[in-house]
């Protein structure tokens, strides 16, 4: 499954912890002897919107922006951002795709209804769909928080990189007192899918 | 595989960090910066080196002007932007331009092609041209760094500021950046007089101006040979022209073309265009925004397609760039449609109660730039303008002034804390000298909070985190000359509605500051507050707290038997619901209930 090169999508709301997931895996294939690029958007999109990133790897990265329809992966922090941006991903693409849902505002206050097909909508998007409940993973270890590090986890799978890189990418990246916790997020997301249940092309 | 190995010096940047980082290898002294995204980064990076000093300054005029004294104290300054930042800052570089530097000068503007976080789409290259700047533009956080560190021996070299220019996509793309000693000016700090170069009378200004165009020349000859500028030989029946992030498109749309990559956005190599244009068949340009290379490019004769093939609104992507070049449809699947999920206040912001008052009010707000600006959005849409930092004021005494009688008691302003101290003053001083009677409204949360919560004025503390003396709102709109400054706690939401009511219909000028701190302040966020929950068996439905806006509160939909099940009656459509982990216990929602159905949790 070793993968010269890829491009990662990742999907979620602001708050949820995407930025540190991708700095997470940024980290780990840095480590590991990628090029990598990110792109995300700051500010006005923090406050609750949708928010994305661009994740690139390989021997050589000139463009930091996925094109839609080209990315290997969708990492989905949240249902119906999966949906959103279910047109970044390739055909036979993978995603894996936190099972928790966020109402956005006209759902919250009743004008819209969430939607209750998301699942089988993305499965006509792909085959290789991942639905994962990472929201009740971080509450079993009492740290809401590491929502973002269990779906790395999950996504992990679906990544050219061993185990050791992200470990070695948290220890780096984080204070001290938060690494254990979130290596145990890491591996509670990794056992989430096991590998012989991941459908590969 | 791989063409980096793991060691030493090799980091993953932004392009701010990068920017930051160059700076400090630059030997960058002063940098001085009002936030604004997608510059923000670069001075909170760099503030965490040794020895530097930084600053917020209270807007970008005053952040310009420090590093202008910086540089001629002799050592090297930094200013930074965002794009519209420039345009507050464009008097003291337009002159800057004139007197040149001593220490290494550069101001950093970055721009926000596709608005992700911004009122326009303004092109900054046009000020390069405009104020006689010299300006590199990097297409990655490498080059963002090798950049900063060149811009400040240009500086230096040739006696002028310099401008670098980012975008978003490279302010807030990572990439590998290799990391370098630091070095610095080869002279000692100092202030040398020299009244023909610092004092812009006429008579030394229209000498200088001599200076610049001689500058200018020799930067063209510069720009001819350094090799940020260059050519990258390939298929030659495609040369396209680029740079910036665009440079990154071209070379995965068209990896086999040739292309003419540009560093220095300002001055241009015209000998480099030339030897291009007659190596391939067809030229296209490829850039963001408007057509300031294409510009150049045609005035020198040569046949090349730029506009009418690549949109001149919103940034590009590798797709977008193949497909107007190639003319061939590239099909992708087409977005789902979905609810949309826009930005909103955050569970326990303090605007959300004064907007909601202020809709009830049915009054006119004129708003201004900053998270506030979320409240023109529904369920609140209670914002009626947002043109730039600090226009509320001043729109609200116009349009008072336009309606006359009519307009008595009916425009409000509405402005945030580090936006009035930016630029807001200056509307309110106007609002009483020319005896105005519009009522402004001063969210003060503490905070610059939009950007991601910088200190300023009004906060008590630098950028470096030591505490300082705060500038004391209420007095200072005194002083002004408003007779009339109230402070409300605006989650005590009827109090603050009676004192709009009051202020709003008094024909004289007043204030009222809204006090209480963002609720994503570390202080705030540590505090224990309490949390509400909705009584199911009290809550008919009517929907009064929903139209807050708050996050946390959700609307759960019934069918007539799910209703009739919850021990409704058939006919509730639904009902509302607190979400724990969202509630932030700001007490803006129990007083809107009127069947008492909401109540903190006791536990």
């Amino acid at each position: 499954m070793t993968v010269p090169k890829g491009d990662v999508f990742l999907a979620g709301v602001g708050g949820q912890g995407t930025l540190l997931a991708s700095e997470v895996l940024c980290d780990a294939f840095l480590l590991s002897g990628f090029d990598v690029k990110k792109s995300e958007v700051h500010g006005m999109a923090q406050r609750g919107g949708s928010v994305t990133t661009h994740l690139r790897f390989g021997p050589k990265v000139f463009s930091p922006l996925i094109e839609p329809g080209k990315a290997d992966l969708l990492i989905a922090f949240e249902k119906m951002e999966a949906l959103r941006f279910a047109h970044y991903l390739r055909t036979g693409g993978a995603m894996v795709v936190n099972a928790q849902e966020i109402l956005p505002p006209s759902v919250a206050t009743g004008q819209e209804r969430y939607p209750r097909d998301v699942a089988e909508r993305l499965r006509a998007v792909t085959d290789r769909l991942h639905m994962v409940d990472a929201l009740a993973a971080a509450l079993s270890m009492r740290e809401v928080r590491t929502v973002n590090i269990v779906l790395v986890g999950a996504a992990s799978h679906f990544l050219p990189l061993p185990e050791a890189a992200y470990e070695e990418a948290l220890s780096a990246r984080l204070q001290e007192k938060f690494v254990a916790v979130n290596v145990q997020a890491f591996r509670a997301g990794r056992a989430l899918l096991q590998p012989l249940t991941v459908k590969r092309h | 595989m791989s063409v980096l190995v793991k060691k030493e010096g090799i980091r993953l940047l932004s392009g701010n960090e990068a920017i930051a980082r160059g700076a400090f290898e630059a030997g960058v002294k002063v940098a001085s910066a009002y936030p604004g995204t997608p510059s923000t980064e670069i001075l909170e990076n760099f503030v965490r080196y040794e020895g530097v000093y930084a600053e917020w300054a209270p807007n970008e005029k005053v952040a310009v002007e420090v590093a202008i004294g910086a540089s001629m104290g002799g050592v090297r300054a930094l200013a930074a932007m965002k794009h519209v930042g420039v345009n507050v800052a464009a008097d003291p570089i337009f002159t800057a331009s004139y007197t040149g530097v001593r220490g290494g000068l550069v101001i950093v503007t970055a721009d926000d092609p596709e608005l992700h976080s911004s009122q326009n789409e303004q092109d900054n290259r046009h000020y390069a041209v405009a104020a006689k700047i010299p300006m590199l533009e990097p297409s990655d956080s490498f080059e963002a760094k090798e950049f900063t560190r060149l811009a400040f021996e240009l500086s230096e070299k040739y006696d002028t500021p310099v401008f670098l220019r980012t975008t978003t996509r490279i302010s807030h793309a990572k990439g590998v950046v290799r990391l370098g000693e630091p070095s610095g000016p080869a002279f000692p700090p100092g202030f040398t007089p020299d009244p023909a170069k610092w004092v812009m009378l006429p008579v030394n200004a229209k000498r200088r101006h001599v200076v610049v165009e001689e500058r200018t020349k020799a930067l063209r000859e510069f720009a001819e040979t350094w090799d940020g500028n260059r050519i990258e030989w390939g298929d030659r029946s495609l040369g396209i022209v680029t740079s910036g992030v665009s440079y990154q498109y071209v070379k995965e749309a068209f990896p086999d073309a040739s292309v003419l990559k540009i560093g220095l956005a300002w001055p241009l190599p015209e000998r480099l265009f030339r030897e291009f244009a007659a190596g391939v068949s067809r030229v296209v340009v490829v850039e963001e925004l408007d057509p300031h290379l294409e510009t150049h490019v045609k005035a020198l004769g040569i046949p090349a397609q730029g506009k009418e093939l690549i949109p001149i609104v919103g940034e590009l992507d590798p797709r977008i760039v193949r497909q107007a070049i190639t003319g061939e449809a590239i099909p992708v699947r087409a977005p789902e449609p979905v609810p949309p999920r826009p930005p909103n206040l955050c569970p326990g912001c303090p605007h959300r109660g004064l907007f909601f008052a202020l809709k009830k009010l049915k009054v006119t707000v004129t708003g201004d730039i900053g998270c506030s600006t979320l409240a023109a959005l529904p369920p609140l849409g209670a914002m009626d303008s947002c043109i730039c930092m600090g226009a509320s004021i001043g729109n609200a005494h116009g349009m008072e002034k336009a309606l006359g009688k009519d307009g008595a008691g009916k425009v409000v302003a509405v402005i945030g804390d580090s936006t009035f101290l930016h630029s807001g003053v200056t509307g309110l001083m106007n609002v009483v000298y020319n005896r105005g009677g519009s009522t402004t409204i001063l969210l003060d949360n503490d905070i610059t909070a939009m950007t991601g919560a910088q200190q300023n004025p009004a906060t008590g503390k630098t950028l470096h985190g030591e505490p300082t003396r705060r500038t004391d709102l209420p007095a200072l709109c005194r002083a002004l000359g408003v007779e009339h400054v109230y402070t409300v706690d605006p989650h005590d939401m009827k109090r603050t509605e009676e004192v709009l009511r009051r202020e709003v219909a008094r024909p004289e000028p007043s204030v009222i500051i809204t006090k209480a701190p963002c609720a994503l302040l570390p202080d705030h966020r540590r505090k224990i507050r309490p949390v509400y929950e909705v009584i199911a068996d009290l809550c008919t439905g009517c929907k009064a707290c929903s139209r807050l806006g708050c996050p946390a509160i959700e609307w759960v939909p019934f069918t007539p038997e799910e209703a009739v099940d919850a021990g409704k009656k058939a006919t509730q459509k639904g009902m509302a619901r607190i979400s724990p982990l969202l509630c932030d216990g700001c007490n803006q929602c129990p007083p809107l209930c009127k069947f008492q159905a909401i109540l903190e949790i006791k536990s």
